[in-house]
């Protein structure tokens, strides 16, 4: 059972998971957060189950003649699916240990200055993802944002003026907020953090950093 | 769009596809694989070509998602999605690596347990609400049903449903309470 998470998943995010719109960054760092809470899973079944109505009642398209021996020929060269082997604990989830190669020791991190570490995961069309690594009790420079930012925490905690965020949490932040997020004291905090445009730092060291670093 | 259906068809109609999925899991059933190809193929190119695909192309992904159902039968669980939902998510997956050539990271799967076999009961509570939330789309006003259709075609970016006031989720609460009910008697 996962722990109790108290920031989740919007709607409209769960949706255009649901219905496979999303940059891969983004639906990354949501199948990160469904791996981590029940209350999203039980949501996305919802909102999948609105992809599956949408199917049985829309528009039919005849196939071609032979399709149905073509696709079972096919079906019976392949192998069956193998079953998802049951993951492996640790602190990243299983989607995110799938792009790492492995759980955080196979992080390859570099360093962006003020006690912060990072690695970029490599994704296609639009928006980035990365892991940051913040140090305990070091923040992020103020920064505000042109499109969204998605940041789950994964180890640790932060706080910032949208509140305090936990192992499982995310935080949906849109343009309206600039934001100083400072980790807990105690244990390095450690975060997935998707954009789809670059950050907006309010002070000019991390401003002009910001080309060598692709934050 | 045939919305005349009354529920227990519906149901029974389900039940007709998870019957045909277990005889493809069970005895490589190919008489099964042409029943649910018959209905669910025209559905799946349909869908694909309203999301943008060329009909040459929709048929050829239409193809490959029964083929994928014939492969991933064993992987289908009634308890969790309907016929119908568990081959929307294959036509959405080869939809994004078709058209949009990018990853699908999917959620960790969870560990339901030692029953093999899923509950009688869940299966038939899962049937009920999926009969249920087909009404309460059929209800919908056009232009509502409109739009929750653009988002699934991939007509809206995620900033563009997040804009759109009236969406009515509130059709999808129960589906929610029966999902997370099931996961927390799972766990327990």
């Amino acid at each position: 059972m996962t722990h109790h998470i108290a920031h989740h998943l919007t709607d409209p995010l769960l949706m255009a998971y649901s219905a496979g719109t999303l940059p891969e960054a983004f639906s990354l760092t949501v199948a990160a957060h469904i791996s981590l809470c029940d209350e999203c899973r039980a949501r996305l079944g919802a909102f999948d189950s609105i992809g599956g109505e949408i199917l049985e009642n829309g528009d039919v398209s005849q196939m071609a003649g032979g399709s149905m021996e073509a696709a079972l020929a096919a079906a019976k060269c392949g192998a069956a699916a193998p079953v998802r082997p049951p993951s492996k604990a640790g602190i990243l989830p299983a989607p995110l240990q799938d792009y790492v190669g492995g759980d955080l020791d196979a992080v390859g991190w570099r360093p962006v200055g003020m006690g912060v570490r990072q690695a970029i995961l490599h994704t296609q069309g639009g928006a980035t993802a990365r892991l940051l690594h913040i140090k305990a009790g070091a923040a992020v420079p103020d920064h505000g944002h042109r499109g969204i930012e998605l940041t789950l925490v994964l180890q640790g905690a932060f706080a910032d003026a949208g509140g305090r965020f936990a192992r499982g949490d995310i935080e949906i932040a849109d343009e309206d907020l600039d934001h100083t997020p400072i980790a807990d004291a105690g244990i390095d905090c450690i975060c997935l953090a998707a954009t789809d445009a670059p950050l907006r730092f309010r002070s000019w060291i991390p401003r002009l950093a910001q080309p060598f670093l692709r934050i | 769009m045939p919305t005349d259906r009354p529920d227990h068809d519906r149901q029974s109609e389900n039940s007709l596809w998870i019957a045909c999925i277990a005889r493809i899991r069970d005895d490589a059933d190919e008489a099964a694989f042409a029943q649910i190809f018959g209905h669910f193929a025209p559905r799946v190119k349909g869908f694909l070509m309203k999301s943008g695909a060329s009909a040459a192309l929709a048929e050829e992904c239409a193809q490959d998602v029964m083929a994928t159902l014939w492969q991933k039968a064993h992987l289908f669980d009634p308890s969790r999605a309907s016929a119908a939902t568990w081959i929307f998510t294959i036509a959405r997956n080869r939809r994004i690596d078709a058209l949009r050539k990018a990853r699908r990271p999917e959620p960790e799967d969870i560990n339901w347990g030692p029953g093999e076999t899923p509950d009688q009961s869940d299966v038939l509570a899962l049937e009920q609400e999926s009969a249920r939330l087909a009404e309460a789309i059929a209800a919908l006003p056009a232009k509502q049903k409109t739009l929750i259709e653009a988002a699934y075609f991939g007509d809206l970016s995620h900033s563009e449903i997040a804009d759109k006031t009236g969406l009515p989720l509130g059709t999808i609460k129960s589906r929610i309470r029966l999902a997370l009910d099931r996961l927390r008697h799972t766990m327990n």
